[in-house]
């Protein structure tokens, strides 16, 4: 029994990322189809060529179906995933794994989400029939518990928390400024974002992701094949998931300033992928900001910073465009906005733009390293679930 | 002898000034306050709540043959209410749950019955008292509930007041009276009702005495309620009633809690009694007669047992009162559905699944966990495999109702719906072992902080599609400071 990975066995060719935002005047099926074909232009390739499909989908749509019917796909083995807001992430394992077996040649994931037609903000899961006794709290209640667990624990004063918080936010939004695709693209200054209204505890609404339609998408083939469709393609060097027990939120041992999930899933990719010093060995990584105080406290789980120290290299814009390791050079969750199905493919894909140097000059960060990860998380504090992937440039 | 075992009363956390009505209206209101049931509770969750008090004050008052529930203000109709306070205590499918429903003087009936029965009997009433803005209901109406254990016992020493006798007159006029739907009573003009009452009381009085042997003078305390203020005061003069202790502080603060009030006001004056006999200052042996006046009238004799000076309320009305807190007038018309605030624009909450809240009763309407035999983890809800080393169907149950605990984190959400946005909500350590998150209640948001003691109350989440979703919920433990004279 072993998580061996699939390192260097399977290669990205091609990618592809709507704009993401308010995008009253598309559906679900006009997101598929747009992420589709600029994916498969991305590749060289044509849908007939795609021996595979995985779509990625929280609360859009149910079963293959959802795709295969508005690309017209034919005799196709087609499957939806869903795994919470790691469900792009799923889709990506899934068409890695597939053509890592052998079993297919060519596999694409798409991840897609249409979360504006539902007329609330938010996001609004509708959950199956049950006793009743279940949470209904938003994930940013869960989410802020966390700030003054982790202000405790390390002793940090509630207004350096509240600049620590804001700096990430501002840093997202810099960075989103930049990126052409995003929802938000506009620097907020941090004084904007500690006066925001309150949504939970202390997270204002600049703490929040935003909440956004969009869809992603990445064509996978096996690493040998690779050069047949591009003379850039990225290596997968490693892809975990770690689904929690859900113990945390009744084991009176959990404090609510880290997240386990996250860290196992970071030690089984640096192992796959032989990784022993993320912070000086990855060019830059994608994380899941649903809100601030979890980009903050995924410093130390990733790796990136030791325990209890994360608020002061965040202070010190470690995590910066311009830092040791940049964090969230689209603008992450937090300005990229967060169409669930979609964003752990989003995140990949800005490692695609990023690793082949073919980010917007304002934000392209240096590539030498030749490697990136992908973190994406679904759930809550103490019942959640974590992916981690690794992507690389070079084979070997 | 049949008589009372243990009793206790429920008042929920807020009050309304009754000035307050008339600081908006011009008209209305009054003195005092009168209290107010939670947005999250309704006749059934008081009920629950009250009948706690009663099985955790008396030892022994269990198990019990029968479980009956008296409220003007069902939560159902058709279905029985008293099947959720069944559920909800624990009981054991061998104990009958039946409701007395509609009329105010189904809570004395119902007492009056039980003492007339057999077995042991639980008679919980509830009520939640209502009325149009500036009307003398909303005002003198009040919010609450008792529950009083009654059996048998060969001689008094099981009995904290062993039950005399009593008689009751019924007549037929239309003094007060509800549609069923309508959020209000009315009333016919008072002075015709004040007669009825005035000779309907002095009635019962009159052949109750006989009936029981006994004096006027015999009689140590007369307890007067009733629907028609006019007419409770009336007859209080007319017998020489008591009109202060319990019974004034209920007008007082409480305001008139229809159904329950017989109950009640019994219950109050029994939590005085016992006080009065650990403290030396009253002896057992004393009568107290209990009349209420409703479409007819009712007396109950009691005499007070040597047990009573024993019998420790768990949390006295008294207490209850004194603790409370003000909601304002505003809020209060919304919780009484009144006014119509905007409500949180989230989706509102699907109705509960049948068959999953019969599956998961214990948990849902016990709070009952389970705790690993080996690790001794506790499971909430109560789990198959355990958290802490995996052991499989090893596990005891572990109800979790009564034990206090502490907040370890909180927040305040905003966004989530609530009947009353935003929830307040934290991470819950019980004493002894166990952790959930929990929505806190009876607090307002930005009052509490990491360490404060908190307690379990039952409560009514949300209604969808007609069915209530019943769930617990932690409150903060009300401490009484004593204040020095």
């Amino acid at each position: 029994m072993a998580s061996r990975g699939i390192r260097d066995r399977v290669a990205i060719v091609g990618m592809s990322c709507t704009t993401f935002g308010e995008r009253w005047d598309v559906g679900f099926d006009d997101l598929l189809v747009e992420a589709t074909l600029d994916c498969l232009a991305a590749a060289h390739t044509n849908m007939n060529h795609v021996d595979a499909f995985w779509l990625g989908t929280a609360q859009s749509a149910m079963s293959g179906i959802a795709l295969a019917r508005p690309l017209q796909l034919h005799g196709k083995p087609v499957t939806r995933v869903e795994n919470y807001c790691a469900t792009g992430s799923e889709a990506l394992r899934a068409a890695a794994y597939a053509v890592a077996s052998g079993a297919y040649d060519v596999a694409m994931a798409i991840g897609a989400e249409k979360v504006k037609d539902g007329g609330y903000q938010g996001l609004n899961a509708t959950l199956p029939p049950g006793d009743g006794t279940a949470r209904t709290l938003t994930a940013a209640a869960m989410f802020s518990m966390a700030a003054p667990a982790y202000a405790a624990k390390y002793g940090v004063d509630k207004d350096v928390m509240r600049d620590v918080l804001a700096s990430i936010a501002q840093k997202n939004h810099f960075n989103g400024a930049r990126n052409p695709r995003a929802q938000f693209r506009k620097e907020i200054s941090k004084e904007v974002i500690i006066g925001s209204p309150r949504i939970a505890g202390d997270l204002g609404v600049f703490d929040c992701a935003g909440v956004a339609d969009g869809a992603a998408a990445a064509i996978v083939v096996r690493a040998e094949d690779a050069p047949s469709y591009t003379d850039k393609p990225l290596y997968i060097k490693a892809l975990s998931l770690v689904a929690g027990s859900g113990s945390g939120l009744i084991d009176p041992n959990y404090d609510y300033t880290h997240f386990p999930e996250c860290e196992a899933a970071a030690r089984d990719a640096y192992r796959q992928s032989g990784i022993t010093d993320p912070r000086s060995q990855l060019a830059l990584a994608e994380v899941h900001d649903c809100f601030t105080p979890t980009e903050l406290i995924l410093m130390e789980d990733l790796g990136f910073a030791e325990r209890g120290t994360a608020w002061s290299e965040v202070l010190k814009g470690t995590f910066s465009l311009n830092g040791d390791l940049p964090v969230n050079t689209d603008g992450g969750l937090k300005s990229f906005g967060h169409p669930v199905g979609a964003s752990g493919l989003r995140m990949l894909f800005e490692t695609w733009m990023q690793l082949r140097n073919e980010a917007p000059p304002d934000r392209q960060v240096p590539i030498d390293r030749g490697l990136a990860l992908t973190h994406n998380l679904g759930g809550y504090p103490g019942e959640m679930l974590s992916f981690v992937s690794v992507i690389g440039t070079e084979l070997g | 002898m049949r008589g009372i075992l243990s009793a206790g009363g429920y008042v929920p956390y807020r009050r309304l000034d009754r000035s307050s009505v008339r600081d908006l209206f011009g008209v209305g209101g009054g003195r005092g306050t009168r209290s107010v049931s939670g947005y999250d509770e309704d006749t059934t969750t008081m009920g629950v709540e009250a009948a706690r008090l009663a099985i955790r004050s008396g030892s022994g008052c269990t198990p019990w043959d029968s479980l009956w529930f008296a409220t003007s203000q069902p939560p159902y109709l058709d279905k029985t209410n008293a099947a959720t306070i069944h559920a909800a205590l624990g009981l054991s499918t061998c104990v009958a749950a039946f409701d007395f429903g509609g009329a105010t003087r189904s809570g004395i009936g119902a007492l009056k019955a039980a003492l007339q029965s057999s077995g042991t009997i639980a008679v919980v009433s509830a009520d939640r008292r209502d009325g149009l803005p500036t009307s003398a209901d909303e005002v003198e109406g009040g919010d609450g509930a008792a529950g009083i254990v009654v059996g048998s016992a060969d001689d008094s020493t099981m009995l904290i007041a062993a039950y005399l006798g009593g008689s009751s007159a019924t007549d037929e006029f239309v003094d007060r009276w509800r549609a069923p739907g309508d959020r209000r009573s009315r009333v016919w003009e008072e002075r015709f009702g004040e007669t009825r009452y005035l000779s309907l009381g002095g009635d019962v009085w009159q052949r109750g005495l006989d009936e029981v042997g006994l004096a006027p003078e015999q009689v140590d305390q007369v307890l007067v309620t009733g629907m028609h203020a006019r007419a409770v005061r009336g007859l209080t003069k007319e017998i020489g009633a008591t009109s202060d202790g319990s019974v004034r502080l209920l007008s007082e603060q409480v305001g008139q809690t229809g159904t329950a009030h017989p109950s009640l006001v019994l219950t109050a004056v029994l939590e005085e009694e016992a006080a009065g006999q650990a403290a030396g200052e009253l002896s057992p042996g004393r009568v107290l007669a209990l009349i209420h006046l409703s479409d007819g009238a009712d007396v109950l004799f009691f005499r007070t047992t040597d047990k009573l000076a024993d019998w420790s309320p768990a949390r006295t009305i008294r207490d209850q009162v004194v603790t409370g807190a003000n909601l304002d007038y505003g809020t209060f018309l919304s919780w009484r559905e009144q006014v119509h605030v905007e409500p949180p624009r989230r989706p509102e909450p699907q109705r509960v699944s049948s068959s999953a809240a019969w599956r998961n009763q214990e948990w849902k309407f016990g709070f009952v966990g389970s705790r690993d035999r080996i690790s001794s983890a506790i499971h909430l809800p109560p789990a198959r495999i355990s958290m802490e080393g995996g052991a499989v169907d090893d596990m005891d149950p572990a109800p979790m109702a009564d034990c206090s605990g502490s907040i370890v984190t909180f927040t305040v959400d905003h966004m989530s719906y609530s009947p009353s946005p935003p929830i307040v909500f934290a991470v819950v350590d019980f004493d002894g072992g166990g952790r959930f998150p929990l929505e806190l209640t009876d607090l307002d948001a930005g009052t509490m902080a990491i360490g404060d003691r908190v307690e379990m109350t039952f409560r009514r989440l949300s209604s969808a599609d007609g069915i209530h979703n019943y769930f617990w919920k932690a409150a903060p433990v009300r401490v009484v400071t004593e204040v020095q004279p």
